[in-house]
């Protein structure tokens, strides 16, 4: 590079305003792009980490989740006497048959109604999720109407905090504990005893049945066994790839319809860099002149100019990014509509979020830039000359 | 005594023509011109404005190509060289001073000066210490720190001047130097232009409408529309 890095970053600094509203453009784009990628990975994250990789969940063949399948009791039987399974402590196998229902909550503050998740469980449920603790309160008392909800259920529900009382299959059910699941779709959930769900919700049928696996080398067999079984019409999937499915639709969808936007935003911000860069062009046309007439080549002009775009671009990224990064202190809540049920996740910033927002920065940078600095390197050394 | 030996010619100009385009129309800028310049002479190119004599010193100075004609200096046909090699050819040979002096606003009098080195192979200590010298040459050195907004006119040509010998090249092209400055100015810079030709013998071809600027050169040509003189070859 022949013409100094401080030239294009002096002539920036030179027209301040322009650069920043420029910048600030290009901000805006970069903000909506890595938001909406932060949406997405928040999004995915959280129903990975949900998942565990020793973990093994069977599903009725073709369910899409949980709702959707129905395991009978016989097969749940057969599917809970498999070799592969671990054992805890005290011998007994870590497999939990559980039901998966749907309830309509009304939220705290809107009073709007929400699908949330309500997930009958036994006592080794716990013990197969390592991540799920108490928070506050104590577990439920099998074979009663107690049922213990997610921190982001008990905060956005009404009826779901600590002590309160929900009403749902024409029962009352006290509310004895918090769970804290981190940042994972349990924290979402309400749990209680699986054989009260059955008769209270009168489905003597489980949605699904999770297991430890002995090694995690053992899911190839197990899953070769299982879906091969004839009285068994059930797959077997890994929980961490069972929970990456569940997120996979709707965060391609946030993905698509973000890309789509920004992409759209930012043929206005790249018509603004050009904007801004035709102008600086023009203004020191006897400037490129001279530089053309002290020996430096139409090459050095176009790197010169294209520098100047492209720090801006940077400087748009970073601004955009920067802003977005504040986004990882708010959570939200929507309904995932592989499952029907509210979900609570955070925006998440990872360094290839970061990496590509400013990429997106540099490439707005370089599209405005190319044409006024293809500009700037053609000119005619003599008639920019006498341009003044 | 010895004779005094006749210096070599350094710019040789043998029918050269040039004519620009304006739409339809073709204006003939220079016709025929012939002109040899010895190294080491101060020229003066005077003439009526539109009589072609700062195309003639563009040309020299291989910012713009000839229709067609010889225009050899120092041994090479500049009309010859493609657009890139003439790029290098200038930053090597020709040193610039404009009449409005086309420093670069962003960049400090030092950094200004410093530009055409950053075309060669010199560490950037060694660059500095080349602008640095021309900065005091032309006794503007106390302002190597200040952007040309912060300096007036006849400090700023003095950067220029700084400018156009630190890479030592072996043509200054000068055009209008002291156009736009006051007398006193003026006289400063061409003051400085006859110290750079005699005492470091630069070969100067200055461009000027100033008969007193005209005067301090050690020869002065006469350009009307587009002729020099005749070509007796």
């Amino acid at each position: 590079m022949k013409i100094p890095l401080s030239y294009s970053y002096r002539n920036l600094v030179t027209r301040r305003l322009t650069t920043v509203l420029t910048a600030g453009g290009m901000g805006l784009v970069v903000f909506v792009f890595a938001a909406v990628l932060m949406l997405a990975e928040g999004l995915r994250q959280t129903l990975v980490a949900t998942g565990s990789y020793d973990n093994a969940v069977v599903l009725r063949a073709s369910a899409e989740s949980e709702v959707q399948s129905i395991i009978e009791r016989d097969k749940a039987a057969i599917i809970a006497s498999q070799p592969e399974i671990a054992l805890n402590k005290e011998g007994r196998p870590l497999v939990a048959q559980e039901l998966i229902v749907l309830f309509n909550l009304r939220k705290r503050g809107t009073n709007m109604p929400s699908n949330v998740t309500i997930r009958g469980v036994s006592p080794i449920s716990l013990e197969l999720r390592p991540e799920v603790r108490l928070a506050a309160g104590r577990m439920f008392r099998p074979g009663s109407t107690e049922v213990v909800t997610g921190k982001d259920t008990a905060g956005r529900f009404v009826g779901a905090g600590l002590g309160e009382t929900l009403r749902f299959a024409m029962r009352d059910w006290t509310v004895v504990g918090v769970l804290d699941a981190g940042n994972t779709a349990f924290s979402s959930e309400i749990w209680g005893d699986i054989d009260q769900m059955q008769q209270a919700f009168r489905r003597p049928i489980f949605s699904s049945v999770i297991l430890r696996l002995r090694a995690p080398g053992d899911f190839y067999n197990l899953k070769a066994r299982l879906e091969a079984d004839p009285r068994l019409p059930v797959q077997v999937k890994r929980e961490i790839v069972f929970y990456e499915d569940q997120s996979k639709r709707m965060a391609d969808f946030i993905r698509l319809l973000g890309l789509v936007l920004t992409v759209i935003f930012s043929l206005g911000a790249v018509l603004g860099a050009m904007i801004t860069m035709y102008a600086a062009v023009a203004t020191r046309t006897v400037e490129i002149g001279t530089l053309r007439a002290l020996g430096f080549s139409r090459g050095n002009v176009l790197t010169a100019i294209m520098l100047e775009s492209l720090l801006i671009g940077l400087l748009g990224g970073l601004a955009g990014l920067g802003a977005a990064s504040l986004m990882t202190f708010f959570t939200i809540s929507t309904t995932n509509w592989q499952t029907f049920a509210e979900v609570a996740f955070s925006f998440t910033l990872t360094p290839d979020i970061a990496a590509k927002s400013l990429l997106f920065g540099l490439g707005m940078g370089l599209l405005g830039g190319f044409l006024p600095a293809l500009q700037a390197a053609r000119m005619n050394i003599v008639e920019s000359l006498r341009a003044l | 005594m010895a004779p005094e030996s006749t210096p070599p010619i350094l710019v040789e100009i043998n029918n050269l023509t040039k004519s620009y385009r304006r739409g339809v129309q073709i204006i003939k800028v220079l016709e025929n011109v012939c002109l040899n310049i010895p190294e080491g002479e101060f020229l003066a190119l005077m003439g009526p404005s539109g009589s072609g004599k700062t195309t003639l010193l563009n040309l020299i100075a291989g910012i713009d190509q000839p229709d067609s004609g010889l225009l050899r200096i120092a041994g090479v046909d500049i009309s010859l060289l493609s657009e890139s090699e003439l790029a290098v050819w200038r930053h090597r040979n020709v040193g610039f001073i404009f009449q409005f002096y086309n420093l670069v606003p962003v960049l400090t009098a030092l950094e200004n000066v410093e530009l055409p080195l950053l075309l060669s192979e010199l560490p950037r200590v060694r660059r500095r210490q080349q602008a640095e010298l021309a900065l005091k040459l032309v006794g503007i050195y106390d302002r190597k720190d200040h952007y040309p907004r912060q300096l007036s006119g006849g400090q700023q040509q003095r950067v220029a001047i700084a400018r156009a010998i630190v890479s030592d090249p072996v043509i200054i092209a000068a055009d209008e130097p002291t156009g736009d400055l006051d007398k006193v100015s003026a006289g400063e810079v061409l003051q400085l232009m006859t110290r750079l030709n005699q005492e470091l013998g630069k070969t100067i071809i200055m461009v000027t409408h100033d008969p007193r600027a005209a005067e301090r050169a050690s020869r002065l040509q006469h350009l009307d529309k587009g002729v020099l003189n005749a070509c007796t070859v």
